[in-house]
This record gives structure tokens, C-alpha cells and sequence, in this order.
């Protein structure tokens, strides 16, 4: 028998005031697999990531972790569900008011100032996994630059031990050079921490570099799934548009 | 059916009416739900008292400056009105009941919810506005925290703790500065002026001042919190949410203010 699918959305919809995002979203994403989403702007990426974490109710449609249902959970059953997830935000999202420190164990405290040595001593930790030493804990974010705030925002994301982390456009704003960098860092930590991961992005090189497979969301459907080998010779006309960002073809 | 072109003509401005009523009670029920969520979570675990705290301070003591130089500034023209006005009626002796009453029953509670609302419940929506539009309250329910219980129910309670703390400092420095003028510009005796304060202070209108600054508090930080959280649309959303919070303070605590007042002593 074949292995459950970590996460498996089977026939999602979602429209906001008439507007149909998602129109019947299928998409299985197997356990330790990293999956990325390429789509233009617009096309619902970012919809489908906030449908699994709950942060929007799709309409109709199911939505499995792991074999369980999470569509309709709320309270403690949504909460237990949530911790399984690490989210990576495209602005990095991280909390303005509060130092480096406090932001990356903010996950593990929930925001109480709880256990000071030990929450700084986890910060230390997962900020050297994502290369940074331990000069930027009592900085706020906005002292960082771009690059090192996408690094904090890693670092936040991974201190929890989730099962699955969710990366939102984890390249965008970045320099080749650091986007590069960032595309690494994620892929040795999903490698070493053996997580399920799913990343949206625009960015042809880095989901090449992350993902092991590659889906084409295109009008609310996944019109091509694949390995990152065939993006470039997918044979799908949308897919081959896309990646080589031509004006003309399906795509209007 | 549809109703004729000069039928439907007719009917337009009940329709307008209609439509902004309903929008009205929609709004109303929206923030009280919101309110509602938001006191639910203030009296169930987990807490947040640091964040409570903080408030506590950014609300009142850094408030208390401009608080404290709006009441001694209106204590003293309060004094010298009165004083103009009363000459004419040969009742000059009334500056010290005027002030005290004035300042207690009224422009305390009245100026200082303004002034807090005007630095307040702006700084509020811009923040958690801001919070909205970058995605920093998705990342805190991704990071499993409650945002009514770690964002807004620490400022609605923290603003109806400071605000009857900071109505008492500027009841007190407001009758310091009516008798300040009156001694040192309209030269009055100032053991008969402080005689007459006392005599006309009353522990009602005391109470009363007091339950107006924490309904006050209540609508400035809920205002506040409201319109920052449903702020969608960038940095001009965040500019709306920060304008709308502060001009519906101001009318909430306006009318407020009569409801109550009427009620005392309607």
C-alpha cells in the first residue's frame, strides 16, 4: 500500500466575492517530499497556502494532513494541527517590537517572556543554522537587511521542530547572490531536518534548486505536475510559457 | 419585477437611507463581536501581563506630559472665563466651585479622553494596521498565538486602567492651575480658594469622572485595535485605519460623555 500523503487537498475551491481563486485544486504532497508551486500573480498560490494552515476557509473541498481532515477545525484540534507547520513569510513578517531573539523562539513561547537563558540559548542555536552568530539576538529586525531578516525569519520558522514548513516567495526582494544563499540554506534544512516542505515562488532558479517536484497553478487547477528535471522540457504549453517568460501562448 | 425608471427614481434616497442604516447596525455588530472576542479573551488564561504592562506605561505615564499641560492650561482659562464672566454679576467669589466642578464633572474626563484618543488610538491602528498589511498577525496565528489575546486584550484592559489614573492627575493639576492664576493674576486669597475647592469637591462627581475615563479608555483602545485589525490595502490602509480610529474615539467618547452625564442627572 502506498504511502499517505503528507498533505492532500482534493477538489478546493475558493472565490472572494465572485472571483474564482482556487476552482477545484487537487495536489498530493507525499512525506519529507519538497514540493514548489510556480503561477502567476494572482493565480491563487498564496491562497492555497493559507487554505492547509487555516488562515482561510476554502468553500468547498477537502483538506487532509497526515489523513486527517483540518477543514472546519478550530481551537485546540486547529492549534495541534497548526504546530505540525513552519511558515516562512515573503516579508519575512517578523515582529517589529520585539529583538532577534524573542522573534525566532516566539513560536516555542507563544509570546510570554518565559525562560529567558534557555529562549536565548535556542535562538543562538537555530540562528547559527541559518548562518548568523549570535552579535544579531538583541537587534531589532528592522537593523537587519533584507537578506538577514529572510535568515531570522528561517531561523523562526525552523525552532520549533515542525513536520512541514511552508516557504511564501522565500527569494523575492533578494540579490542573486542571496537568494542563492537562501535557496541552500532551505535546502539543507529540509534535507537535515527531514521535513515536508512547499514552496510558492516566481522564481524559475530557485524552485530548480528546492523543490523535488514542480506544480503549475494556472486559472485555480494545477495544470502540470512533474520532477524539477522536466520544468524546462515539461511539453506543457503553459509550464514552457511560463518558464521562459514569454508574452505569447495559453496564458493571457 | 423591477420597478419603472420614475418608480425607482422615487425610491432612491429610501434606498440610500436603507442601505447606510443596515451598514450602520453591520458596523455596530462587527465591533461588538470584536469587543466581545476580544474581553472574552482578557478573563481566560493564558495572559500576558508583560504586554499589559507595557501598555499600561505607553498609554498613561508617556501620556501624562501632554495630558498634564492640557489640564493646567484649561484649569487656568477655566478660572479667568469665569472670573470675566462672573464680574458682571458682581460673582467673582465663584471661580474656585466653577473650576473644581468643571474640571471633575467635565473637561477632565472630556480632555484627557481626547488628547489620549488623538495619541492613542492612532498609534494603535497604525501599529496593528501595519501588523495587518506585512503579515505579522498571519505569522503570530501560524505561531499558534491568539491575536485578541496577545495584541488587543492587553490594551483594552491596559486603557481602562490609565485612563481613570490620568482623569485624577489632570482633575488635580487643572484646579492647581485655575488657583494659580487666580492667586497670582486675579489676586485671590489662596486659603479662601482652596477652602471654596474642598467645599465643592464632591465624591460623586469623583465617581462619576471615573467611570467616564474607563468607558473612555474602553472605546479608545478599542477603536484603536478595531480599525488597525480589519486594515486591508497597504500604506493607504493603514492611513484610513489610523484616521477612522481616531475620529470614531473622538465621537464615541463625546457621546458617551452626554449619555452618561444625562443619566446622572437627567
Amino acid at each position: 500500500m502506498a504511502a499517505q500523503p503528507k498533505i492532500l487537498l482534493t477538489d478546493v475551491t475558493k472565490e472572494f466575492a465572485g472571483n474564482v481563486v482556487l476552482d477545484g485544486l487537487n495536489l498530493a504532497i507525499e512525506p519529507g517530499e519538497s514540493m514548489a508551486i510556480i503561477g502567476q500573480s494572482g493565480s491563487g498560490k498564496s491562497v492555497t497556502l493559507k487554505c492547509i494552515l487555516g488562515l482561510l476557509r476554502p468553500d468547498s473541498g477537502s483538506i487532509r494532513i497526515d489523513g486527517a481532515e483540518v477543514v472546519g477545525l478550530r481551537g485546540g484540534a486547529q492549534d495541534r494541527m497548526r504546530a505540525k507547520f513552519g511558515m516562512l513569510f515573503q516579508g519575512s513578517a517578523l515582529f517589529d517590537s520585539l529583538p532577534v531573539w524573542r522573534n525566532v523562539t516566539f513560536g516555542l513561547t507563544q509570546g510570554r517572556r518565559v525562560d529567558g537563558t534557555r529562549m536565548r540559548a535556542i535562538a543562538e542555536e537555530n540562528l547559527e543554522r541559518v548562518g548568523l552568530d549570535k552579535r544579531v539576538l538583541n537587534l531589532r529586525p528592522s537593523e537587519l537587511s533584507g537578506g538577514m531578516q529572510k535568515r531570522v525569519a528561517l531561523a523562526r520558522a525552523i525552532a520549533p521542530r515542525p513536520e512541514i514548513i511552508f516557504f511564501d516567495e522565500p527569494t523575492t526582494g533578494l540579490d542573486p547572490i542571496r537568494a542563492d544563499v537562501i535557496n541552500d540554506l532551505i535546502v539543507s534544512l529540509v534535507d537535515d531536518l527531514g521535513v515536508t516542505a512547499l514552496t510558492i515562488t516566481h522564481d524559475m532558479a530557485s524552485a530548480r534548486k528546492i523543490a523535488h517536484r514542480v506544480a503549475m497553478l494556472y486559472q485555480g487547477k494545477i495544470v502540470w505536475i512533474g520532477p524539477r528535471d522536466r520544468l524546462y522540457d515539461s511539453g506543457n504549453p503553459y509550464v514552457d510559457q511560463f518558464v521562459q517568460g514569454r508574452a505569447e501562448g495559453p496564458i493571457t | 419585477m423591477p420597478a419603472s425608471k420614475p418608480a425607482a427614481a422615487l425610491l432612491a434616497p429610501f434606498t440610500t437611507i436603507g442601505r447606510a442604516i443596515i451598514a450602520m447596525f453591520a458596523a455596530v455588530g462587527r465591533v461588538a463581536m470584536f469587543a466581545g472576542r476580544a474581553l472574552g479573551r482578557a478573563v481566560t488564561p493564558p495572559y500576558y501581563p508583560a504586554r499589559f504592562f507595557e501598555q499600561l506605561a505607553y498609554i498613561g505615564w508617556f501620556s501624562l506630559p501632554v495630558v498634564g499641560l492640557t489640564a493646567i492650561f484649561t484649569g487656568a482659562a477655566l478660572a479667568q472665563q469665569i472670573y470675566t464672566a462672573g464680574s458682571r454679576f458682581s460673582a467673582q467669589s465663584t471661580v474656585p466651585a466653577v473650576v473644581v466642578i468643571g474640571m471633575v464633572r467635565e473637561l477632565g474626563p472630556v480632555l484627557v479622553g481626547l488628547m489620549v484618543a488623538g495619541r492613542v488610538s492612532s498609534a494603535m491602528a497604525a501599529e496593528i494596521g501595519t501588523m495587518r498589511v506585512t503579515e505579522q498577525l498571519d505569522a503570530l496565528t501560524t505561531l499558534r498565538t491568539d491575536s485578541y489575546r496577545y495584541l488587543i486584550a492587553p490594551r483594552l484592559i491596559a486603557a481602562m486602567v490609565a485612563l481613570p489614573l490620568m482623569v485624577l492627575a489632570a482633575n488635580a493639576i487643572g484646579i492647581f492651575g485655575g488657583w494659580l492664576l487666580a492667586v497670582q493674576k486675579l489676586h485671590f486669597n489662596s486659603a479662601g480658594y482652596l477652602a471654596v475647592t474642598r467645599k465643592y469637591m464632591s465624591f460623586d462627581d469623583f465617581q462619576m469622572a471615573m467611570v467616564k475615563a474607563g468607558v473612555f479608555g474602553f472605546f479608545i483602545a478599542l477603536m484603536g485595535c478595531y480599525h488597525g485589525y480589519r486594515t486591508s490595502g497597504g500604506a493607504a490602509g493603514v492611513g484610513n485605519a489610523t484616521r477612522n480610529a481616531v475620529v470614531s474615539a473622538f465621537v464615541l467618547i463625546l457621546a458617551s460623555n452626554f449619555l452618561i452625564t444625562a443619566m446622572v442627572f437627567g
